[in-house]
């Protein structure tokens, strides 16, 4: 490898193209999925454990600013990895793969993933 | 081939398979709760409980979280790797996540079979 060849480290220079944006996107959202799945199994835990667990858990999500942010949160990631994850999935069968199509399909994953958002704070409250 | 000691299958095409697998069952459950959830507006506990002690949906919701064991240990693997280049601190942080993939796991065995 040439060592003289041009490094350019200063993150705030570069301008992300949307794939890379949704990309990243793809991963923090995996993480917070991953952190929010201690709100989820508690949930699951609580409303299956008793019937008052289960009003507990309901009234929270009725009722609680708090508990709704987390649920709407966590199902806005849940929004996007899952449209993401489609995306990869359709390029692993070869569709889309030209500088384009990756560029469409992101619009595509920002759109519909947007859409679904707002739908989970429609369901949320 | 390369293999890595830390990774999921020993080898990234057997990663790469378990992800694309482990996704489109998470993908399938989650569709499932969700259609469960808005189909069932004024849910009770009893309807709730009902489902999870259906004999099919325990092996579905375990499917499911063995999935998100994998899945997420793929993952994260992938995200610890690319950016914790300290070996220290990438093996310390890896090893918490497993620790807790496995606390998610017996945990989620538990809210299946137990009480």
């Amino acid at each position: 490898m040439n060592s003289k060849r041009p490094v350019n480290l200063d993150l705030s220079t570069i301008t992300f193209p949307l794939p890379a944006l949704t990309s990243i996107a793809h991963r923090i959202t995996g993480i917070i999925l991953f952190i929010g799945l201690i709100f989820a199994f508690w949930a699951l835990d609580v409303s299956l454990s008793s019937p008052q667990g289960f009003e507990a858990v309901r009234d929270a999500l009725a009722h609680n600013i708090l508990a709704k942010l987390v649920a709407w949160g966590l199902l806005s990631a849940l929004a996007f990895h899952f449209v993401a994850g489609i995306k990869h999935l359709l390029m692993d069968i070869n569709i889309g793969v030209t500088l384009e199509g990756g560029v469409r399909k992101s619009q595509i994953t920002v759109v519909v993933s947007a859409v679904l958002v707002i739908l989970a704070g429609v369901w949320v409250w | 081939m390369v293999t890595n000691i830390t990774n999921f299958g020993r080898s990234g095409l057997s990663d790469w398979l378990i992800q694309r697998v482990s996704a489109i069952i998470l993908a399938v459950y989650t569709l499932f709760m969700v259609g469960f959830l808005l189909f069932n507006p004024g849910l009770d506990f009893d309807t709730w409980s009902g489902l999870f002690s259906q004999t099919w949906m325990r092996i579905f919701s375990l499917l499911a979280f063995v999935s998100i064991a994998a899945h997420a240990w793929i993952g994260l693997w992938t995200v610890t790797t690319d950016y914790l280049k300290p070996t220290g601190i990438r093996v310390a942080v890896q090893t918490i996540i497993i620790l807790v993939i496995f606390v998610f796991l017996v945990w989620g065995v538990q809210v299946l079979w137990g009480a």
